[in-house]
């Protein structure tokens, strides 16, 4: 019952179908196994980053409200830390999107192989 | 005749031409659904900027910075920072793997219909909230701006024909040139008003943040305070502020990435690349709008005050009286007008998920198994759902009232969007052994968690005194047992607790064997779904 709702899901066909030895193969393929490294190694620790920067704000506020309302200049260190959040933002994404040009690298050759392996298109 | 009505009549001819030119392209699922996956990566950047910034953003985070200050700002914040999770996680798989609907990627190596079920019954969960409290809010605002011409019932369903009629008629083209609309018109008139702000302090940052230090208003007692607005505190307060700073926090991080309206605009696109390129261009816009808040409710609490605010509708009129102060009533009726196409553009977007998950996850693929008996059934389904869907929403909208108490329903969204759905799709591309069993169990325990604990939270939960009547009084009268106002601290992890819980109780070993697919699928794009032709 479960399997055939499952063959009746895809009613247009996907405009790439293999089977699943397949789908290893290129799972276990080096190419592959090398662009998952490479994206873990930047997505990981800028995930782990961001989420440490941006949660610092509400403990900070929250829990050290004296300290974070310090003067500089013309406003206080609670401002210019949330303000600091926007444009850390900017850099995470523009850096990701400098990286990620090189997991498109990667992921090309694993299609062009994958597209010629099944005879061309 | 009325400047103000003016402008709105001018907003609703732009938008229903293009409803009209885009109701010649609509025809088939992937046009209908997905605006055949021909939007350009900067259009998709702006529609998901006008898909997202609600009233909630423009006139209520306006309106809690000039009444609490800085605490308002945190907001903001969180508003921006959530794409980081869009960006790095969730658009690029999504786009690769999926068709139409979040649960397109759940249901890939999991049974497809208790997922899609579940899945269904969360994005109609987090729509619909959503949806009634733009349309309680859209409502209080038109019969605010247009008092004379429209009452609260009249604006409530006047928007709710429109939201009908762009998505019955223009499906995902006419809901997104809308929002594009929308987003510049929001962008030009916050832009505009910064501007006059600074030109109000003579362009001095010190001048202008010298103000904010000593902002004057009576508070609830009727004493004169002078506060200083950019100290923390004014909102979120001992002992349970810093706490639910943090579970707010939570919420907006995670749950942007789970709401489905922001999810579906990723389907419109060509490739992942275009998704990832418009998650960018979107964080562009809406950072530099969420900075302008600074303006905007620094600008109304300094400029304007408090006092005078309150005596003239309230916190949500923050920025229309800021624009009447500064340049007049066409000003003031031209940010009026932009409230009104914010409100619109989003209402839109909640429809159009809502309708294209009830179509194509539940009917097409919950009830007929996948099959569509006969072409366009699928989206003649969406067009029947949509106009349910809008109907549902004007009568509930109706029924509430102008002064009903519904902001809770925005956290309730987040929450939602956070605790049921971005865990199972988190584990559902990076974990081999999760199932459908802990899908299931995940999307059911985030979604009951949220619900359940903003049931008995501030909220819902309070005494009312005798004054406050109607809708507006709190459900239940009694002392709050969840004392915080949003529920992601415990409600988030209680989804992760349900996925994880669920699967390892379970054994399911054909979700195991499809993961490798999945996971290529997701990462290469390899037999990614295409752009059409019209």
């Amino acid at each position: 019952m479960a399997n055939a709702a499952r063959n009746l899901e895809i009613a247009e066909p996907k405009q790439y179908q293999a089977s699943k030895s397949t789908w290893d193969e290129i799972a276990a393929s080096r190419e592959f196994r090398d662009l998952m490294a490479t994206k873990k190694i930047f997505i990981v620790p800028a995930f782990i980053f961001f989420v440490v920067y941006y949660f610092a704000l509400p403990v900070l506020v929250g829990y050290a409200p004296q300290f974070m309302s310090a003067k500089i200049g013309n406003v206080n260190l609670a401002y210019l830390f949330a303000l600091s959040q926007f444009f850390v933002a900017w850099i995470i994404a523009g850096l990701y999107v400098r990286a990620a040009n090189g997991f498109d690298r990667l992921a090309k050759d694993i299609l062009d192989k994958a597209e010629s392996a099944r005879g061309g298109k | 005749m009325n400047i103000s009505l003016f402008m709105f009549l001018l907003f609703i001819a732009i938008t229903l031409g293009i409803t009209y030119w885009a109701s010649r392209r609509s025809a088939g699922s992937s046009a209908y659904f997905a605006a055949s996956r021909q939007i350009k990566g900067w259009q998709n950047g702006i529609a998901v900027a006008g898909d997202y910034m609600s009233a909630a953003s423009f006139l209520g985070i306006a309106g809690i910075i000039a009444f609490q200050g800085y605490d308002g700002f945190l907001f903001s914040v969180g508003w921006l920072v959530a794409y980081l999770t869009v960006l790095l996680v969730i658009a690029e798989p999504l786009r690769n793997a999926g068709k139409y609907t979040m649960a397109d990627v759940l249901a890939y190596r999991m049974k497809p219909r208790p997922v899609r079920a579940m899945a269904s019954l969360s994005t109609l969960t987090v729509s619909t909230f959503y949806m009634i409290a733009q349309m309680v809010g859209a409502g209080a605002l038109v019969k605010l701006l247009l008092g004379g011409y429209v009452n609260y019932n009249q604006a409530v369903t006047g928007v709710g024909i429109l939201m009908i009629v762009y998505v019955v008629f223009g499906g995902m083209l006419a809901t997104t040139w809308v929002q594009i609309v929308k987003a510049i018109l929001l962008m030009s008139g916050t832009i505009l008003l910064s501007i006059l702000v600074m030109a109000h302090f003579h362009f001095s940052f010190g001048e202008f943040f010298g103000a904010i230090s000593q902002v004057t208003y009576h508070d609830a007692k009727g004493q004169q305070v002078v506060k200083d607005f950019l100290q923390p505190g004014l909102r979120y307060k001992p002992p349970y502020g810093p706490l639910d700073l943090i579970s707010l926090g939570m919420a907006l991080i995670f749950g942007t990435a789970g709401l489905p309206h922001i999810l579906v605009r990723f389907y419109t696109v060509p490739d992942a690349k275009t998704a990832r390129n418009s998650v960018v261009w979107a964080m562009v816009l809406i950072g530099s709008f969420y900075i302008m808040t600074t303006f905007l409710g620094f600008g109304a609490a300094t400029i304007v005050g408090p006092d005078f605010i309150k005596g003239h509708g309230g916190t949500n009129m923050s920025a229309p009286l800021l624009a009447q102060a500064l340049a007049g009533n066409i000003f003031f009726a031209f940010i009026s007008a932009i409230a009104f196409a914010t409100i619109l553009a989003v209402v839109a977007g909640l429809t159009i998920s809502a309708t294209t998950s009830f179509s194509h996850d539940f009917w097409t693929n919950v009830i007929h198994n996948g099959v569509e008996r006969k072409p366009g059934e699928e989206v003649l389904v969406a067009r029947i759902s949509a106009f349910v869907v809008g109907a549902v929403a004007i009568l509930i909208a109706l029924v509430l009232g102008p002064t009903a108490n519904v902001a809770f329903l925005v956290a309730l969204a987040f929450a939602v969007a956070a605790s049921a759905n971005l865990p199972v799709i988190v584990l559902s591309i990076f974990w081999r052994r999760f199932n459908t069993t802990g899908a299931v169990a995940g999307l059911t325990v985030g979604l009951l968690a949220s619900i359940g604990l903003i049931l008995v939270s501030p909220s819902l939960m309070a005494v009312d005194p005798p004054t406050v009547v109607g809708t507006a009084r709190h459900l239940i009268q009694a002392k709050a047992w969840f004392p915080l106002e949003n529920p992601g601290i415990l409600s988030i992890p209680l989804g992760f607790v349900g996925a994880i819980l669920g699967t390892l109780l379970s054994n399911e070993p054909a979700s195991q064997e499809k993961f490798n697919e999945l996971l290529v699928r997701s990462n290469t794009g390899l037999g990614a779904e295409k752009a059409t032709a019209h």
